[in-house]
This record gives C-alpha cells, structure tokens and sequence, in this order.
C-alpha cells in the first residue's frame, strides 16, 4: 500500500510538552517538514529560548543549543562563524525576543546574519505565567496588568515586523498567522522562502508567526484561534515587509 | 625562537590566534581596545572570523554559540564589561563549553576608572554568576607569562569544557615587553571538530546520534547530578592548576603575597629591604582559582608577618587568611583606583607592619 501521509523525520517520535490548542507544535512541525523536504535535518543548527518552546530540542529532530534569555540571535551569530555552510535557525517567544532580548535581534538583523529568526507572538509570557509582553494588545489582560494594558501605562504593542523591515540588511521580514489550515499552509510557504534565502546567502530572514497562548489567555482552542484572527491580525497585519527581488 | 618587541593587548591577541582561536567577539572597552583592533585585522588572515560585538551580553553569548559547535573561542574585556558577560559565563559552565576569557582590568566600582587595578579579584575568583559553578583564573605578571597562559588555556578549556579566565591589568596591556611567540597551531575546519569535541552541535549529519547542548535541568535530583558532575571536574581542576611561584620563603621575616603587576613592585621591594637588612619573601598565586594554599607551607620559621599586597581594598585577604591559617599575623599594603604604589612605599609600609607585630 501506498501511504498518503507521513509524520516528518524532522519531529522526534516524542508527545510534545505544549498545552492543548498551542500553536508552537505547528509552528515546530512547519519548520521541521521543510527542512525534511530541503534535505537539511542533517546539516541544521538550531538554538531554542527561554520560554514554553526551550523544551523544543525534544521534539525538533536536529542538532540545537539551549539559550540565556533573550540572546539566541548572539548564540546563532557565533554558530554562524564556526559553520559558514549550515543551516542555522533561532526559534523565539515575544518575551524572549522584543522585550530582553531586542537588542540582540536587532543587532543581528543589523549585521544582516545569514541565519533565520522564527519569532513566536503569543502577546503573552506564556512560561512564566501569563504576564504582560511588549506585544500585548491594548485591553489585553494579562497577570501584571490584570485590568487590561493601556497605553498610559505601557506604550503600544511593539511591531517587530514593522521594526525589523526598517533595518537594511533584514532582506525577509513576513508575518503569517497560525490561525486555520489555509494560513498554515501560507505560513510554511514563508518558511520555505526564508529558508531560501538563508542558503542563498542574502542576509537575515525573519518570520513572525501569530499563536495562540489559550491556557494564558483563559480562552478555550478554538476561542483562541478566533481571537488571534480578530484581534492580534488586526493590530499586526499578516503579509510581507520585505523580500529580495526574485523570491 | 627570537623575541619580538610587542604591546601586551597584541601580544596576547596573536597568542590566541596561534593558540588555534577559530572566533574573537569583542566589545571596545579601555584598557584592551588594542586586542579587538588587531583581531579585526589579524584573526582573519589566520582563517578565523572576528566580529564586533553590540554588548559584552552580545559577545559572551556569541562565544557560547561558536563554542557549543564546536570552534575555539577567545573573548576579551575589562571588569564592567566582564560583569555583563556572568550570567553568559555562568550558563556556558553549566552547559559544559571551552572559552578562553581575558579580563585586562580597569578601576571600580561602576564605570570607575581606565587605570590598572586588581578590584575584580573577587569578581573572577566568585563570578558574578548564579549557582554553583567555578571558572579556573590564571594571572600573569608580565607580557610573556601572560601570552603562555593564553595559550595554553585553550586546552585547559578543552580538557574541562569550561571557560578560563585570564586576570590582567591594564597596565600589562599597555606597556611593551620582548616576547617570545609560541608557534601556530592552525584552525581545526568544522567538518573535524566532531573527531576531538563528539558532544559538539555541528548537525547530525556530521556525527552519530542528536547532539543537543543544554543547561535546564527542570527535575531537582537531575540537576543536583548535573551539578556533582561539575564538581568532579571542579576538584581534579583544583588539583591540577595550583600554580605559584616563591621567593626567599625559609628566610624571609615578611612574607609577601602579589599576583600580577603588584609582584613585580614586591619583588623590588625585596631587594630594596634586603639592602637595609630585612629579609623579605614572595608568594605569587599563578591560579587564583584554584588557590595555592600549599605555597604557605612553604614559609620558614622566621616569618613575623605575611602581607597581602593589591591594588584594591583587600580583597584577597580572605583567600590569605584562610591559606595562612592562623600561623602568623596578616597585614595589607594597597591601593585602589588605579593608583599603583611606589616599591619604597611598599617598603615603608612593610616596615610599619613589621614593627607593629614585634
Ligand atoms: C534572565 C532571565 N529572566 C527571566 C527569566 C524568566 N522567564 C522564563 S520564560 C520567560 C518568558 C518567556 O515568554 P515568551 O518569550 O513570550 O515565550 P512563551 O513562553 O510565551 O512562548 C521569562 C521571563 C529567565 N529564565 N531568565
Ligand atoms: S502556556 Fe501558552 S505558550 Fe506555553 S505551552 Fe501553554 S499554550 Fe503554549
Ligand atoms: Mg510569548
């Protein structure tokens, strides 16, 4: 018999540790298929962050490092100098990446590092807890701003995107939204392109996925998916910011 | 070999380049500018990459990454830089990585001062990092001894899979010595690093299994292991690398003990005393961590006093006292703030304490 469907070699044969309704185990399992499909699980560097997802060396099925908080993009730019010919990648959290760890993405971005940053926007700490992020929405409840953020007391939400688009030599920055299975499947095309770009060596590449954190934000699965369409893509527009000429 | 006339902070770049150093990250401080500049221009033709660092947090995480895949690392700053990068050296012992680190000391507290001092004593010999973890820190007293260390610290990093720390002070950055240049060991290509370093995360293609470096430890007997395991390493180092080297030992009334710029002004000093009829000694610590206890053994019966000399307020006092063990009195000649005593007011002040324990 012919089989129609195969899990990818790239996840390992592990339950993951994320909580029902998640979206970093699609976000993982988009990554894995097309490093699978590129023929690159074995020739792939990946560094994981403090958050939910540092337990992603479990189920990513690749050579990775751990990270301190907020510094993976630090960590891929010194893997980068060792091993010029593989594929590097970091996998963060909106804590981990816009709040501690801004400078650092920046900064790589900034270099125009030949690696590729899958962001994670869950508008929320998730690990620690539910506590406000910089991407927070306004009004958003979150367990250090239990009445809703606001402005007054906390700026406006931080656009990565939109940030990173200003940097030169950021030559992919696109936002997808893990939201249905359509999305899904725009979201791994914007995998497939960053990772693209990364082997061709054109700079840094950059994709922000929109997730659902329903254990943080007390909304059952489907209710989280239906907010992360309603609300965060109407704050953060999904589509690309930039993109060399050709992809 | 012949000797070359050469500014320390170069010296000590070229030491790392011939060392093998696949990767420098660096952020410009004073008093070690000189090791960035050369490393820009040098490290590449030797086939190794430099780069710039945003932050001293910036440069001691990219050293965990280019180490955790297995290149040989060298990072360098001075003490507020050196503060940033703990929590990153803290997090590359529990993750078991080689990085050679070279702290070319200023003044403190805060941004303090770009002079020589020795006021990061207790931040190399304690971190600044959480938990239970140790750096081996090795200070040299001139140029030569200190590119030798250099050198031979990135086995000592290998063999461990730690970082080590090399303790300089400004003042042997700046000032010129001939040297001796040890030779080129050349850069190990990444498709070998696996042969010396399997653990080393180079994709699996390169090697047999998932290699995965880490430090979360979330289940409590599981890190307690993770943590007796570092220690084992942690004793057999503290065996391994006591280094000191004496003077006048079974002679001497006073007894100095002087790491780095501070022993050269002792052994001065010395000679200065034992014009005016006072025999005086040296102990050197080489390693600070581990601490050459067994050196005050070696302290004949003459001894009145035993005098911890720095450039701080004291403190490596308490490694003194413990080392010294209630046998003989302990005094403290210092200065801080970049501020480095004269050897006659080194011998002034030694007089002072000797008379007060006669
Ligand atoms: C230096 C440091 N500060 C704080 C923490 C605590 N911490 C762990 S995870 C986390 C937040 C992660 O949130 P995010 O990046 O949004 O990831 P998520 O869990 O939501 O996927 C924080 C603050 C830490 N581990 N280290
Ligand atoms: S807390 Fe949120 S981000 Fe973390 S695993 Fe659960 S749903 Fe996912
Ligand atoms: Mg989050």
């Amino acid at each position: 018999m012919k089989s129609v469907f195969e899990i990818t070699k790239g996840m390992t044969p592990v339950d993951t540790s994320y909580c029902p309704g998640c979206s970093h185990g699609i976000a993982h399992r988009l990554i894995m298929e097309v490093l699978d499909e590129r023929g690159e699980l074995g020739n792939t560097i990946g560094v994981v962050p403090i958050g939910c997802s540092i337990n992603a060396h479990h189920f990513m099925n690749v050579d990775m490092c751990e990270s301190t908080h907020g510094r993976a993009p630090a960590i891929a730019s010194g893997i980068r100098r060792v091993h010029p010919d593989k594929v590097v990648f970091t996998y963060q959290g909106d804590g981990d990446l816009a709040s501690i760890g801004a400078g650092e993405i920046l900064h790589a971005a900034h270099r125009g590092e030949k690696f590729t940053t899958f962001f994670i926007n869950n508008a929320i700490y998730g690990m620690t807890g539910g506590q406000m992020a910089p991407t927070t929405l306004i009004g958003q409840r979150a367990t250090t701003c239990v009445d809703g953020r606001t402005v007054e007391q906390a700026g406006l939400p931080l656009k990565m995107c939109e940030i990173l688009a200003a940097v030169p030599c950021a030559v992919y920055v696109e936002r997808v939204m893990l939201n249905n299975p359509a999305n899904v499947r725009k979201a791994k095309k914007a995998v497939q392109t960053a990772l693209d770009i990364q082997k061709a060596g054109l700079g840094f590449t950059f994709v922000e996925f929109l997730s659902a954190c329903p254990t943080n934000w007390g909304l059952a699965p489907a209710d989280a998916l239906k907010w992360v369409e309603t609300e965060m893509a109407s704050y953060y527009p999904i589509g690309n910011f930039r993109k060399p000429e050709g992809y | 070999m012949s000797k070359v006339l050469m500014k320390g902070n170069e010296a000590f770049a070229e030491a790392a380049i011939r060392a093998g150093c696949k990767c420098y990250f660096g952020y410009p401080i004073t008093p070690q500018n000189e090791i960035p500049e050369y490393m820009s221009h040098e490290l590449p033709k030797a086939g190794g990459a430099f780069l710039q660092a945003e932050s001293e947090l910036a440069a001691v995480n990219m050293a965990f990454g280019a180490a955790a895949s297995g290149g040989r690392v060298f990072i360098s700053t001075s003490s507020p830089g050196l503060a940033l990068m703990q929590e990153g050296l803290g997090f590359i012992c529990s993750a078991e990585c080689p990085v050679v680190v070279l702290n070319v000391s200023r003044g403190g507290p805060g941004v303090g001062g770009i002079q020589p001092g020795q006021a990061d004593y207790i931040q190399v010999t304690r971190g600044g990092y959480n938990g239970d973890a140790k750096i081996p820190v090795l200070a040299p007293a001139g140029i030569q001894e200190c590119v030798d260390l250099i050198y031979e610290a990135f086995d000592i990093a290998d063999k461990y899979r730690n970082p080590v720390l090399i303790f300089a002070d400004g003042m042997m950055g700046q000032m010129m010595e001939p040297v001796e240049l040890p030779p080129a060991r050349g850069i190990t290509p990444p498709e070998k690093i696996n042969e010396t370093k399997p653990w080393a995360i180079t994709g699996t293609a390169q090697h047999p299994g998932r290699n995965v470096v880490y430090s979360l430890r979330l289940e409590p007997d599981v890190l307690e292991k993770h943590v007796e395991h570092l220690f084992e390493k942690y004793d057999a180092a503290a065996k391994e690398l006591v280094r000191y080297k004496s003077m006048n030992l079974d002679e001497a009334e006073i007894v100095f003990v002087a790491f780095g710029t501070m022993s050269r002004l002792c052994a001065e000093a010395i000679e200065l005393l034992d014009a005016q009829g006072i025999k005086a000694g040296l102990i050197r610590p080489i390693s600070l961590w581990p601490y050459p206890d067994a050196a005050f053994d070696e302290i004949g019966p003459k001894c009145k006093v035993v005098i911890s000399t720095e450039l701080n307020m004291g403190q490596m006092l308490t490694d003194v006292k413990a080392a010294v063990a209630g046998r003989w009195p302990v005094g403290l000649i210092n200065r801080t703030g970049g501020i480095v005593p004269s050897s006659l007011e080194i011998v002034e002040r030694a007089k002072k304490l000797l008379e007060g324990v006669k």
